[in-house]
């Protein structure tokens, strides 16, 4: 079967040539066929949204080609639509204005754009408002719009960037049935549906095909197809199987996924510096405390449920668990190990201690920043001196953001203070007062 | 409702709605006439020197001149903005030239350009009212256009992602995109500069429409001119006449032209949720109503703006063209490059030819000159903030005394300082006081403002739950405003300054220097420098004083403000 829109080793990378560069996107093969409903999964900083933005031509990869219907594409592709995930929708028109202005952009008439656009707005439940504004609007109902605005183009390729994210529970389930129901019966046009998003049951019951990407950099790591009969039902075990296959190749990334045979895995470039997940210490105290009171070990998936978090909110807190050295993954299930245990069950100082201890063995940036603190005679040293070396590493953004991290949990630990004004980190005064061993208790 | 009582109703709506067209339709002939005047006298013998009449009978048609000049000069940012604003926006390559060009043109003095643009001018028109007009016009011009540029460059880059995405992938053309989404998100900024915009182009106003220049003698009808006159004559009854008229036509102004426009930018409101309070306007709501409008819109303006885009919308043709050849582009950008420097190093030249008459004195009097004005305009910002910050503060946090003190201060504020001047002069010489002090109240008196709507809005920003923390501690009154108030209102308090502080230096030329009753009231200052140079015709004075200026203001921009704006930025920002 020829393909709609075909990625051939595209991959993107920021900043410039050589070595200030940061991959996001490994060289990457996919296309998009006729007839399905493609699911692409991945954690926050796989690239999941870029891809999307290469697909459409809104973005340009840094190599590779997008190839649409054999030719190379240099713009945004013609005949797709996004539905985003903010709707987008332009809040100064009205809903009939806004569903029409792609119609304007190809130069169709006044009369003829009204008409096709009240047409579809029918299609999606929206008669009656044609000329409200947006803010009159709930937010399923924005959505609707942004569907409308979509599809009154008769487009080839439906691409949607986490569209059900912005809305609450029931809202989103009530679109996605009437997504499956339009796709079913034909009611659209359109041949293919591109879907991001991070919700897995939401991939499950949607997707004809699902690809999963790895991130660091941005990577396929499994593409399979679903064979579930339609309706899906979310307490069919084949669904829930599925569901929790999918959890274990998302929280184990160092696993090469093997349901299907898959075609070559894209290596991750060049060793890697250390990243620190972004939790914060609570969350981390948090969840030990969660696992030694389910006796030291749970399913990912069940924890999530019980602390009520997404999994993507979860897996940095569970990445910092484990390099701290308090936890270990195994086969999706979380294990507390006995440091970990040790510390769930300490009281406040005892906690910092032991936090100290992991963090200046196991945390490469926080012992590198209390290493030069103490070399220096003023025990002080600006921001800037470690933005440039994480510099090397991380894009510009991730490395402020790891730096953050890093002073939310040296803090904690009492190993390093930071003055945000003045953009410097100082030892904290008993600690520069009294050299070699900071013991913590002495307070 | 009886069907009799529905007819009258609709009967009533009728004839209110062709009353309505009427009045448009008497709008539109007034403005026919109008033009044609303007014409008649643009286009008439050049006059110089007109002779202006301080008979009442003749501010009607001073005042319509003088609003003529505003409107054109406006009309002229507008569209001026509009462009440097796009091209500032998207290319890439001339963005960071652009912005700093931006910020050291906010910085220049305009009046000094005053001689340079007013010469030029005549010269080109030498024998029609023209040439002088227009001089007037582009130093008004030059005095409101660049905030507004720099309102609309900022809107622009500020337009969320995914709207920028959904307007690429739905294939907008250029046309469609302006009027869409770009110009819709810049309207309300571009609505606010505006009104800050034109109460500035009154100050310059009041001071180009009578200068003098060497020998020669520039006098321009209008209200400005009238003002003036009066005070030289010492004409009180002339002064309260003109001083009426202007606020007049200030307060008319507001509620034809800024409310309507206000309520028609909430419209472009970037938000997703309804807000409660929305800005209204009884003329916009009225002009909504007129039929005649409403079918001008659907017969005119629309079909109009449907062939803009049907000429303009791509029709779906351009896919899978790799970009294409730009070479062409660099070429006209290499030559329009070189010629533009070209332009710039024989300006240089001509600059430092003219530089080269200086004399020694002349430097040394330049540099205390500008220290004078320099501890002026301090002194000014102090006493200014002194007062403001505590009125400021206790409008801003008492709604009863906003209501009635905010449209009191709108008006105060929007009555150009220069127009009050001669009124002050004629006090401060009675009472004897000299120039030297009496200057640093004519600056207040342009620049306390900004100051002061700024705290008030701080003060009304700082949220409620704050301020209960400081009741329920019991906070004494130095503490609540050392924890509280003070960090509430300091970015605010920053806007408002450097506004001030701008407006202050631009204002000491006309402050420090003044011919009053046949003779000329100095002191020692820039600002005078400045004055007496393009008096004299001094050209190589009148330069080098303008350029200490600018040097000066924008030093202090980026040693003083701009740290001081991070720092609100960073440590003072309430968010939510």
């Amino acid at each position: 079967m020829e393909a709609i829109i075909e990625a051939r080793k595209v991959e993107k990378s920021y900043g410039s040539e050589g070595k200030g560069s940061i991959q996001v996107i490994a060289p990457t093969d996919l296309a998009i066929y006729p007839g399905e409903i493609m699911a692409v999964l991945g954690p926050s900083g796989s690239g999941k949204s870029t891809l999307l933005r290469m697909l459409t031509g809104l973005a340009k990869p840094s190599g590779g080609e997008i190839i649409h219907h054999g030719h190379e594409v240099g713009g945004p592709c013609e005949n797709v639509s996004i539905v985003f995930q903010s709707f987008a929708l332009f809040p100064w028109l009205t809903v009939v204005e806004n569903v029409a202005a792609p119609l304007k952009a190809r130069g169709i008439l006044a009369a003829e754009r009204t008409q096709r656009s009240v047409r579809i707005l029918d299609t999606v439940g929206l008669d009656g408002f044609e000329n409200a504004y947006p803010k009159e609007l709930s937010g399923g109902m924005k959505q609707r719009v942004g569907f409308a605005r979509a599809l009154v183009v008769e487009p080839e390729v439906l691409f949607m960037d986490e569209p059900f994210s912005a809305l609450d529970v029931l809202t989103a389930e009530n679109l996605r049935g009437e997504l499956i129901e339009l796709w079913q019966s034909h009611k659209m046009p359109t041949r293919a549906v591109f879907i991001v998003t991070h919700n897995i049951e939401e991939a499950v019951l949607l997707a004809d095909r699902i690809v999963v990407l790895g991130k660091n950099p941005g990577r396929i790591r499994t593409d399979f197809r679903v064979s579930l009969a339609r309706p899906r039902d979310r307490k069919d075990p084949l669904f829930t199987q599925l569901v929790d296959y999918i959890y274990r190749v998302l929280t184990r990334p160092d696993l090469a996924p093997a349901l299907q045979p898959q075609p070559a895995i894209a290596k991750p470039a060049g060793p890697q510096y250390q990243m620190l997940p972004h939790a914060r210490r609570g969350a981390i105290a948090g969840l030990l405390e969660m696992l030694a009171d389910h006796n030291g070990r749970d399913d990912m998936y069940r924890l999530a449920a019980a602390l009520s978090f997404e999994i993507d909110d979860l897996l940095p807190v569970v990445d910092a668990a484990v390099v701290l050295g308090f936890a270990k993954v195994e086969e999706g299930d979380v294990e507390i190990t006995p440091q970990g245990r040790a510390f769930a069950e300490a009281d406040i100082l005892r906690r910092k201690e032991l936090f100290r201890t992991a963090a200046m063995e196991h945390i490469a940036l926080i012992r590198q920043i209390r290493r030069s603190l103490e070399a220096k005679v003023d025990h002080s040293l600006p921001d800037t001196f470690f933005e440039d070396l994480l510099d090397e590493h991380f894009s510009e953004e991730e490395a402020k953001a790891q730096l953050d991290t890093a002073i939310g949990w040296g803090r904690y630990a009492e190993l390093f203070d930071h003055d945000s004004t003045a953009r410097r980190f100082f030892l904290p005064e008993e600690a520069s007062a009294s050299k070699p061993e900071p013991e913590a208790a002495s307070r | 409702m009886s069907p009799r009582a529905l007819s009258r109703a609709v009967i009533g709506e009728r004839t209110w709605s062709r009353l309505l067209d009427l009045l448009v339709f008497a709008a539109v002939l007034a403005a026919i006439e109008g033009v044609l005047v303007i014409a008649r006298y643009w286009f008439g013998a050049i006059t110089p020197a007109a002779h202006i009449s301080r008979s009442p009978r003749s501010l009607p048609l001073y005042a319509f001149y003088s609003v003529v000049r505003i409107a054109v000069a406006y009309l002229l940012s507008l569209v001026f903005a509009l462009g440097y604003g796009y091209i500032a926006a998207y290319n890439l390559r001339l963005q960071g030239f652009m912005i700093a060009l931006l910020d050291v043109l906010q910085s220049i003095p305009v009046l000094s350009f005053l001689p340079g643009v007013m010469l030029a001018m005549v010269a080109l028109f030498p024998t029609r009212q023209l040439g002088l007009e227009f001089g007037a016009i582009l130093l008004i011009f030059t005095g409101q256009v660049w905030n507004m540029a720099f309102s609309f460059y900022a809107s622009l880059r500020s337009i969320p992602r995914e709207l920028r995405e959904a307007a690429r992938i739905y294939g907008f053309g250029a046309w469609q995109r302006f009027v869409q989404l770009e110009l819709p998100y810049g309207a309300i900024g571009l609505v606010w500069n505006s009104m800050v915009s034109v109460a500035g182009g009154w100050f310059f106003l009041m001071a180009c429409e009578m200068f003098v220049l060497g020998k020669r003698d520039f006098r321009l009808p209008g209200l400005g001119s009238y003002l003036q006159t009066a005070a030289s004559a010492g004409d009180t009854g002339a002064i309260f006449w003109g001083m009426g008229t202007m606020i007049g036509v200030i307060l008319l102004i507001d509620q034809l032209v800024w409310r309507p426009a206000i309520a028609w930018s909430d419209k472009f409101k970037f938000e997703q949720v309804e807000s409660s309070s929305q800005a209204s306007s009884a003329l916009l709501h009225l002009l909504r109503r007129s039929t005649l409008l409403t079918r001008f819109e659907t017969a005119v303006v629309a079909p109009l703006s449907e062939r803009i885009n049907m000429r303009l919308a791509r029709g779906g043709t351009h896919t899978h063209t790799a970009p294409r050849d730009t070479a062409w582009k660099t070429v006209v950008a290499m030559v329009g490059g070189a010629l533009l420097a070209g332009a710039i190093l024989y300006g240089l030249l001509q600059a430092a030819l003219t530089l080269k008459t200086l004399t020694g004195p002349d430097v040394g009097a330049t540099f205390k000159g500008a220290a004078a004005t320099f501890l002026r305009v301090f002194v000014a910002l102090v006493v200014a903030s002194a007062w403001t910050i505590p009125a400021g503060v206790a409008i801003g946090f008492n709604p009863k005394l906003a209501r009635f003190a905010q449209p009191f201060a709108q008006v105060a504020a929007s009555v150009p300082a220069t127009a009050l001047f001669p009124v002050l002069l004629l006090a401060l010489v009675q009472m004897g006081g000299g120039l030297g002090v009496g200057s640093i109240l004519l600056m207040l008196l342009g620049t306390q403002w900004y100051v002061l709507f700024n705290v008030i809005a701080g003060a009304m920003a700082i949220p409620s739950d704050l301020r209960e923390v400081a009741d329920v501690f019991r906070f004494r009154p130095w503490d609540r405003w050392r924890t509280v108030i003070l960090p509430g209102i300091f970015p605010y308090l920053v806007t408002g300054l450097v506004t001030a502080s701008g407006g202050a230096w631009n204002a000491s030329i006309v402050a420090e220097y003044f011919h009053f009753k046949g003779r000329t009231l100095s002191t020692l200052g820039l600002g005078a420098q400045i004055s007496s140079a393009t008096d004299a015709g001094n050209f190589g004075l009148l330069l080098f004083s303008t350029i200490v200026m600018a040097a000066l203001v924008v030093t202090v921009n980026r040693s003083l403000w701009r740290p001081l704006y991070r720092l609100a930025e960073r440590r003072f920002k309430l968010e939510g």
